[in-house]
């Protein structure tokens, strides 16, 4: 892919970060609205595809860390298994930290954490991953419709070796 | 806290702790990476153990993710189950106590096999969550969650079956898995909505308790066989069996086996419980025994003419999943009928799951002694191959002892289960009894070409150099031989203790139902 | 009448997918044809999961006194367009490397494992 035009270039610039910000207030309100990690994650995954749209690939792929979003992935799905083992006096995936509805009236918990307990903490967990696992997809999938080699095929061989 | 309380959320979080964790262990070197690849497997298998052994002791067991409760009690008073749980009975116990033990077997052959390859750490993994679905669908009580298992399961495999990327038939055989296990999932899913459609319940026992049979239920019912069956790789669709057996790497080969079992364990589950009570006719149990006929005959007929060796051990899976579907469709017929059910029936569904059992240990077996041949060789093509007891004998004892498991010789396992499985069809026609002889028969024939051609004959000069598979391959192949032998030498223990209290379960609906509803 | 009219859509969808499925011979007409049958089953579960009367299951758009329906439905198709898309990825990705290693995208063409 070629870059696009100037004008595209710098509306890219601004909306991809906006997309960002965008994507985080879907995942932390993922508890209360009709959104959520996935959701989230997936818009927030959008920043790679504008860049990728607006400078090409060449020059996006000088600019990513693959390293960085793998380690998104292995964050998240880490955060969220934790999430569930610390249910694990009552159950599995225990929602640990949420206070009842009238705890909640009465004693004046506000903020996303107590009504909903682990469920938000568990979005952001969710969200974390998929921006990482779809801008991993994005990044892969490029490279192979340039039938780039992600490794060089001679060191390793399934078939004689 | 009591931890064995916890035990069936265990089996499958720790498994799962063990995936997500792999690449913060990998950091750490190969050598870090491979004690979590066989501490986790270890692990999970003595949970599965465990998890088996209380069962036994106490009955059906109930799990209740992230809650403390089976029931949401509406206000108005009507308590019905709705929350995502795991019922475990002694069948669904010991399908996770078979998939545990081939998961450590595959892991530990794995270690060894796999090393020298690149992007390993995705494939321990992928590796885990396979284990992660074959367990959880053995031991969930919610459709809906059976489906989410089945779909963990199936993406895991896609990858890796296609792991060895730089092979095009790999990434065939993956991409023809996948379409097929697609659609499968996708009849499934449709299966799953209407049953929410018409009974707002998910959760199996509730199904069961509420079931009719009208013709959404048939649909629902004929969905959830056609696709299950295509799964377990029943004939017409049975392709994508010795494919992806084929080229996948061996460690993987015999937990798809047990997974290709766990399905089948998916379909005997929805005719026996779920539509126990209303299938009283006998086209059901029919349809099974024509399937098993043909896959048993198809299969083992293809496996005769083949020249690479995981191909023909592919194909006999094809004629071995028929034993299990014959046996089990013997067992559905005789169902409702409590004489007939204790005259053959019951023999039939002892011998279809001791088979299922023996099949998944000694067919990961041969796959595995097929991939160390691979490893000391580096050709599958049995033509070329000759000679090569002298040079690796533990794989050849091994592979013998799976060979006359497969084939049913007297004293090995294979034959207790055959012979259960013979003399109860044996009952309901005369033919599928000569059929399945004639199964064995050929399969006898082809395992004594395998044999003979591989490891008898004179040494070939291009194989004077090959030396027996490392430790810690023949250490995988010894867990599944020690398995094997363990059956063989007390049959009736196993049959009394594992065998019968799992065949039990599979008839006892009401008790299946009762554990759940009426605590 | 006017409350079928989803299943009539996801009938047509599934119809226009599994012809895809077994006419087409591109892969990645053969992909398409897998996707669309997952959408015709997320519009059949959220079609399904209606009951007469019942109101949006969510919080503050409910309204005060209605009567709220049970959202384990779009839980499933949220799942399920999850997975959807996990295997959608993975089976364009195959395409990909299919494409690589064969030069082609004809199913016809791409068939090493016979027999």
């Amino acid at each position: 892919m070629n870059p696009l035009s100037v004008v595209v270039r710098k509306g890219c610039d601004i909306f991809a970060w906006f997309m960002v910000v965008f994507g985080a207030n879907v995942i932390i309100h993922g508890d209360l609205t009709p959104g959520g990690g996935f959701q989230g994650g997936a818009i927030v995954a959008t920043f790679l595809t504008f860049l990728l749209v607006a400078y090409g690939g060449n020059r996006l792929l000088s600019w990513v860390n693959e390293r960085f979003y793998t380690s998104l992935v292995g964050f998240g799905l880490l955060l969220f298994i934790g999430l569930a083992f610390m249910g694990f006096p009552t159950s599995f995936f225990y929602n640990f930290v949420s206070v009842t509805h009238e705890a909640a009236m009465a004693g004046g918990a506000h903020g996303i954490i107590p009504p909903s307990g682990t469920i938000a903490l568990m979005d952001i967990a969710v969200g974390i991953e998929v921006a990482g696992g779809l801008s991993l997809i994005v990044i892969y999938m490029f490279k192979g419709i340039r039938l780039y080699e992600t490794s060089p095929v001679g060191t390793e061989c399934g078939h004689d070796r | 806290m009591n931890w064995s309380q916890h035990l069936p959320a265990l089996v499958v979080a720790f498994p799962l702790l063990g995936a997500f964790a792999t690449p913060l262990f990998s950091l750490g070197g190969k050598f870090l990476r491979n004690l979590l690849f066989v501490a986790v497997s270890l692990v999970t298998l003595i949970i599965a153990f465990l998890l088996w052994r209380n069962v036994l002791l106490h009955g059906t067991i109930l799990y209740v993710m992230g809650g403390e409760s089976i029931s949401l009690t509406l206000p108005s008073g009507f308590a019905f189950p709705v929350r995502i749980m795991f019922e475990i009975d002694a069948l669904s116990a010991f399908m996770g106590l078979t998939v545990a033990i081939a998961s450590f077997a595959g892991a530990l052959f794995s270690l060894q096999y796999m090393n020298g390859f690149s992007g390993l750490h995705r494939f321990v993994s992928l590796y885990f969550l396979l284990t992660v679905g074959a367990l959880g669908m053995s031991l969930t009580g919610d459709m809906f969650n059976f489906f989410v298992f089945i779909e963990i399961a199936s993406v895991a495999s896609f990858g890796l079956i296609a792991f060895w990327r730089d092979k095009p038939e790999a990434i065939e055989a993956s991409f023809k898995y996948m379409l097929l296990s697609q659609i499968s999932a996708m009849l499934i899913l449709i299966a799953v909505g209407s049953i929410y459609g018409k009974y707002n319940f998910l959760n199996m026992a509730a199904i069961a308790d509420a079931i009719q049979m009208t013709t959404v239920d048939k649909l629902i019912l004929a969905l959830l066989v056609s696709a299950l069956a295509m799964k377990c790789g029943a004939f017409p669709m049975s392709m994508w069996m010795p494919d992806s057996y084929a080229e996948s790497p061996s460690g993987v080969t015999c937990l798809l086996v047990t997974v290709s079992q766990v399905s089948l364990y998916g379909l005997i589950r929805v005719c026996f419980t779920l539509f126990g009570t209303v299938a009283q006719n006998s086209f059901i149990p029919w349809i099974f025994i024509v399937l098993g006929m043909m896959s048993m005959f198809f299969g083992v007929t293809m496996a005769v003419i083949q020249h690479e060796i995981k191909r023909l051990i592919g194909y006999h899976s094809i004629s071995q999943v028929g034993y299990m579907l014959l046996a089990f469709g013997v067992g559905l017929s005789a169902l409702h009928d409590p004489r007939a059910l204790a005259d053959y029936g019951f023999t039939a569904l002892k011998g279809g799951l001791f088979h299922m059992v023996n099949y998944s240990m000694y067919k990961g077996l041969l796959f595995l002694a097929a991939g160390a041949l691979y490893y000391a060789t580096g050709t599958r093509d049995l033509d070329r191959m000759g000679g090569l007891a002298r040079r690796m004998p533990y794989t050849t004892v091994l592979f013998l002892i799976a060979a006359a498991a497969i084939s049913g010789i007297p004293p090995f396992n294979g034959f207790v289960s055959k012979l259960l499985i013979y003399e109860s069809v044996f009952t309901v026609h005369p033919v599928l009894s000569a059929v399945a002889l004639v199964t064995s028969v050929l399969t006898l024939a082809s395992f004594v070409k395998i044999f003979q051609t591989a490891f008898l004959g004179p040494e070939k000069n291009q194989w004077k150099s090959v030396r027996e598979a490392p430790a810690g391959m023949v250490l995988g192949m010894m867990v599944f031989g020690f398995v094997i032998v363990g059956f063989t030498l007390f049959p009736s223990w196993t049959i009394s203790n594992l065998i019968e209290p799992a065949a039990k379960a599979l008839v006892d609906q009401a008790g299946y139902i009762g554990a759940v509803l009426h605590p | 009448m006017i409350g079928n009219a989803p299943f009539i859509v996801v009938g047509v969808l599934f119809l226009m997918g599994t012809v895809a499925i077994l006419s087409e011979r591109n892969l990645v007409k053969i992909s398409i044809g897998v996707s669309v049958i997952a959408s015709a089953i997320n519009l059949f579960l959220v079609a399904m999961g209606y009951r007469n009367g019942g109101a949006i299951p969510i919080h503050y758009l409910a309204g005060a006194h209605a009567k709220v329906v049970l959202p384990i439905p779009q839980c499933l198709t949220l799942t399920a367009i999850v997975i959807a898309l996990a295997t959608t990825a993975l089976m364009l990705a195959l395409i990909m490397m299919l494409y690589k290693h064969y030069g082609t995208l004809d199913v016809n063409e791409i068939r090493r494992l016979r027999g």
